[in-house]
C-alpha cells in the first residue's frame, strides 16, 4: 500500500512501474485478503480464544486462564510435541536428501520418458496417504505382511508399529512431494553455469559448493519447510498406524477433541493446536529471510 | 484482528451461556406444573413433557410426533449393536416420521459438541446414544430433557440418573476375539495373553484414550491383575508387558485387519466380537469370542434427550420404541446386552434364541462410580503413551 514512493523522476519504465502499483491495485488483492481473514483468521481466533479461557459448565462463565496452555507443555502432551517435531524434522531431512538425489538423477538423465513417469508417479505418490496407506502398510510390511514374511523382516528386527516405522512409512509420499517441488529448481540451474565453472578449472565438487547448493538454497529449505509441515500435521496414517505408541500431538488433539473416553477436554485440544501453529509460526520466521536474501538467482 | 475476533466470540459465548440459563429458568416451572396439575396435560409442550402420561397414552405420543414428521439421529452405526435394523424397524413403524442418520460414526464428544453448536438449529441431534461419561458430564452441563419411559422403573438404580436425563440402553463385556484359523489355543484370560505364542499377535479396537472399548480393555485387565475400579494403573502396565514381550501391536483393529490375519487376537465389546464372527463366516476366519474370566468388565452406553430436541416428541417416542421389548430385542439380536434383559429373561419376552447365542459370563456385572472412573481416565491419558512406547 504505501509501496507508491518511487520517485516521479524515472524514466518511462519507472512510470509504467509506478502506475502499475498504484494506489488502486490492491484493492485487487481485497478478496484475497477477506477470504484468508474468514477462512484462517477465525478459526485462529477461536482457537486462542478457547486456548486461553475456561467455561464453568454450570453458571455458564467464561474467565481467562493460563491452565490449559500450562497443561498442553507438560506431561504427555509435551511429549507428544517433542515427538512430532522429531519425528517431523527426521522424515523431512530424509525425505528432502531423497528426493533431490531422485530429481538430480532425473532431470540430467536424458530420457524424457523417465523424466515424464518419475514426476507423474510422484505427482500421485505425494497425495497418497492417510488410512489406505497405513493398510497398504500393513498388508505388506506389518507383522504378517507379505514383504515381511518373504525376507523374513521379523527376524531383523523391523517392526511397522514403531517410530522407525512410521518414519519410512511418512518416507513414502514425502520424498515424491519433495521431487514435485524441486525439480523445477534444478531445472533452473543453468547448463551455462556449469561450463563456465568448468571452463573456469571448478570441479564437480566446487560447483556444487560454491555455485549450485548456494543458487538452490531457498528452493531446497522451502522444500524442507513444506516436507515438515506436512509431516507434522499427518494424523490418519499414524492414527491407523501406531494408535498411542508414538506419541504424535495430532494423536493427541484428536483424543482429546473427539473420542468416547475423556471429557472436558476439549480446551487442551486447543492449547495443542496453538502450540502447533507457533511452532510453524517459527519454522516459516527462520525459512523466510533465508529464501528473500537467495531467491534473486532464480529468476 | 485477532483480538477483536475474540472479542466477538467471548461476545458469542457470553449469548448462549445467557440463553442457556434463561432457558434453564424458564423449562424448569412448566416441568412442575405439569407434575403437580395432573389434569391440565394437554396443555404440557412435548419438550416439556417428563413421561408417556404427559402426551395421554402411546397414541398421543405418536400423533404429536408424527405432527413433527421428524427425528435427527447422530452417530448410530448401522453395524454397530444392530442400530441398521432398528431405525429400519422404526421407520417401518411410523413410516410418517423422517429420520435422518448424521455422521454414523461420530464419537460421543462430536455429539456433544454437535448439540452445543447447533443450539435452536432445525439439524440439531434430538437423541443421543452417548458414552457413560459423557452422559454424566452432559447432565451436568444442563444438555439433556429429563423424560422417563415407560419402562423407567424396570432399569436398574444404578445405571439411570435419578431426574430421567440418562439411562443406559445396551452394553457388554470386555471380550477377547480370534481367529482359531490362525491361532492354534484360544487365549481365554487376560493371564494367557503373556504367552509367548500369542507374539506380534494382540490388539485393542483403537486408543484407550479414544475409543470406549479400548478403554474398557485396559480397565478389565487392570481388574484382572489386581487392580480396582479405582485403581487402573495394573491394567496399563499389563499392556506395557505385553508391548515389552512383543505380544501387543499397536494397529488399531478393524475387520479388515482381522480378516488380513494382522490382528489375529482383538480384545473389544463381546457383542461386536460376536458380530465379526457372523460376518467372517466363510471368508477362512473362524473368529471365536471369549469373555476373559479373571478380568470381568461390563459398560452400557447411554440414551439421552437433547433439551433444545427440534422434534421433541419423536425424540420422546424413540426413547419409548428402544425401551419397548420390541426394541430391546432387537439390540439383543445384535449381540448386545440391553439394559431390559434380567427383567425380560424373568417375565419371558427376552428372545431365547438371541441370548442363547450371547458369549457366557459368571455372575452380575458392577459399574464404577463417577469419581473412579473420572480418576481411572485421568492416570490412562498421563501414563498410557510412557508405558506403551
Amino acid at each position: 500500500m504505501s509501496a507508491s514512493s518511487t520517485t516521479p523522476h524515472q524514466g518511462t519504465a519507472g512510470g509504467a512501474r509506478r502506475r502499475r502499483r498504484g494506489p488502486r491495485t490492491w484493492l485487487a488483492t481485497l478478496p484475497l485478503l477477506v477470504f484468508t481473514g474468514l477462512c484462517f483468521g477465525i478459526p485462529l481466533g477461536a482457537i486462542a480464544f478457547g486456548a486461553v479461557t475456561t467455561t464453568d459448565p454450570a453458571r455458564g462463565t467464561t474467565a481467562l486462564t493460563g491452565e490449559h496452555l500450562a497443561r498442553s507443555l507438560q506431561g504427555p502432551y509435551l511429549d507428544s510435541l517433542v515427538g512430532s517435531v522429531r519425528l517431523s524434522a527426521l522424515t523431512a531431512l530424509l525425505g528432502g536428501v531423497l528426493g533431490v538425489l531422485i530429481a538430480q538423477a532425473v532431470v540430467t538423465s536424458r530420457s524424457t520418458a523417465l523424466r515424464s513417469a518419475t514426476l507423474t508417479a510422484s505427482g500421485v505418490l505425494a497425495n497418497f496417504g492417510g488410512v489406505p496407506l497405513a493398510f497398504a502398510f500393513i498388508a505388506t510390511a506389518g507383522i504378517s505382511g507379505v514383504v515381511t514374511r518373504l525376507a523374513d523382516l521379523g527376524g531383523l528386527g523391523w517392526n511397522l508399529y514403531s517410530f522407525t516405522g512410521l518414519s519410512v512409512v511418512y518416507l513414502y509420499f514425502l520424498t515424491p512431494l519433495m521431487v514435485l517441488v524441486i525439480a523445477p529448481a534444478l531445472d533452473g540451474l543453468r547448463p551455462q553455469w556449469r561450463e563456465a565453472a568448468e571452463n573456469s578449472g571448478a570441479t564437480g565438487r566446487q560447483f556444487w559448493r560454491h555455485v549450485g547448493l548456494p543458487v538452490l538454497a531457498p528452493s531446497l529449505l522451502g522444500g524442507f519447510v513444506l516436507l515438515f509441515g506436512t509431516a507434522f500435521a499427518a494424523h490418519a496414517t499414524a492414527a491407523a498406524l501406531v494408535g498411542g505408541s508414538v506419541p504424535l500431538v495430532t494423536l493427541k488433539i484428536a483424543d482429546a477433541l473427539a473420542g468416547n473416553v475423556l471429557t472436558g477436554q476439549e480446551n487442551v485440544a486447543l492449547a495443542l493446536g496453538l502450540d502447533m501453529i507457533l511452532i510453524a509460526g517459527l519454522v516459516m520466521a527462520v525459512y523466510l529471510p533465508l529464501q528473500r536474501r537467495s531467491a534473486r538467482w532464480l529468476r | 484482528m485477532l483480538s477483536s475476533s475474540a472479542r466477538r466470540g467471548a461476545a458469542v459465548l457470553l449469548g448462549v451461556a445467557v440463553l442457556t440459563t434463561l432457558s434453564a429458568c424458564g423449562a424448569a416451572p412448566d416441568q412442575q406444573n405439569a407434575g403437580s396439575t395432573g389434569d391440565a396435560k394437554k396443555g404440557v409442550q412435548p419438550g416439556a413433557a417428563a413421561s408417556l402420561a404427559d402426551f395421554g397414552d402411546l397414541k398421543g405420543l405418536v400423533a404429536a410426533a408424527e405432527k413433527e414428521g421428524r427425528l435427527n439421529v447422530i452417530a448410530l452405526p448401522a453395524d454397530w449393536a444392530n442400530y441398521g435394523e432398528i431405525l429400519k424397524a422404526f421407520q417401518a413403524k411410523y413410516p410418517k416420521i423422517q429420520i435422518n442418520s448424521e455422521n454414523p460414526d461420530a464419537a460421543s464428544a462430536d455429539e456433544i459438541a454437535a448439540v452445543k453448536s447447533r443450539k435452536g438449529q432445525k439439524r440439531a441431534p434430538d437423541v443421543l446414544d452417548l458414552g457413560i461419561a459423557f452422559a454424566r458430564s452432559g447432565a451436568g452441563e444442563n444438555l439433556f430433557a429429563p423424560y422417563k419411559v415407560t419402562a423407567w422403573d424396570k432399569i436398574p438404580a444404578g445405571q439411570k440418573d435419578a431426574d430421567g436425563r440418562w439411562y443406559n440402553d445396551y452394553g457388554g463385556y470386555i471380550s477377547i476375539g480370534c481367529d482359531a484359523a490362525r491361532v492354534p489355543n484360544c487365549p481365554k484370560t487376560f493371564a494367557d495373553l503373556l504367552k509367548p505364542e500369542y507374539k506380534g499377535k494382540v490388539a485393542l479396537n483403537g486408543n484407550p484414550t479414544k475409543s470406549g472399548s479400548a478403554f474398557g480393555g485396559v480397565y478389565a485387565a487392570a481388574l484382572a491383575n489386581k487392580g480396582s475400579f479405582g485403581d487402573i494403573q495394573p491394567g496399563i502396565d499389563f499392556f506395557g508387558q505385553l508391548k515389552k514381550n512383543g505380544n501387543f501391536i499397536p494397529v488399531e483393529s478393524t475387520p479388515a485387519t482381522v480378516e488380513k490375519g494382522e490382528t489375529p487376537i482383538s480384545i473389544d465389546w463381546d457383542y461386536l466380537n460376536a458380530g465379526y464372527a457372523d460376518q467372517f463366516k466363510g471368508k477362512g476366519v473362524d473368529w471365536k469370542v471369549a469373555v476373559p474370566t479373571d478380568g470381568v468388565y461390563a459398560q452400557y452406553y447411554s440414551q439421552a434427550i437433547n433439551k433444545d430436541a427440534p422434534n421433541p416428541a419423536a425424540a420422546r417416542l424413540w426413547m419409548e420404541f428402544l425401551y419397548s421389548a420390541e426394541g430391546q430385542n432387537l439390540w439383543l439380536k445384535g449381540y448386545a446386552r440391553p439394559v431390559l434383559l434380567p427383567v425380560m429373561t424373568q417375565d419371558g419376552s427376552a428372545d431365547k434364541a438371541a441370548v442363547e447365542k450371547l458369549p457366557k459370563v459368571q455372575g452380575t456385572p458392577s459399574f464404577p462410580a463417577s469419581a473412579e472412573l473420572d480418576k481411572a481416565k485421568a492416570t490412562l491419558a498421563e501414563k498410557w503413551d510412557k508405558a506403551l512406547s
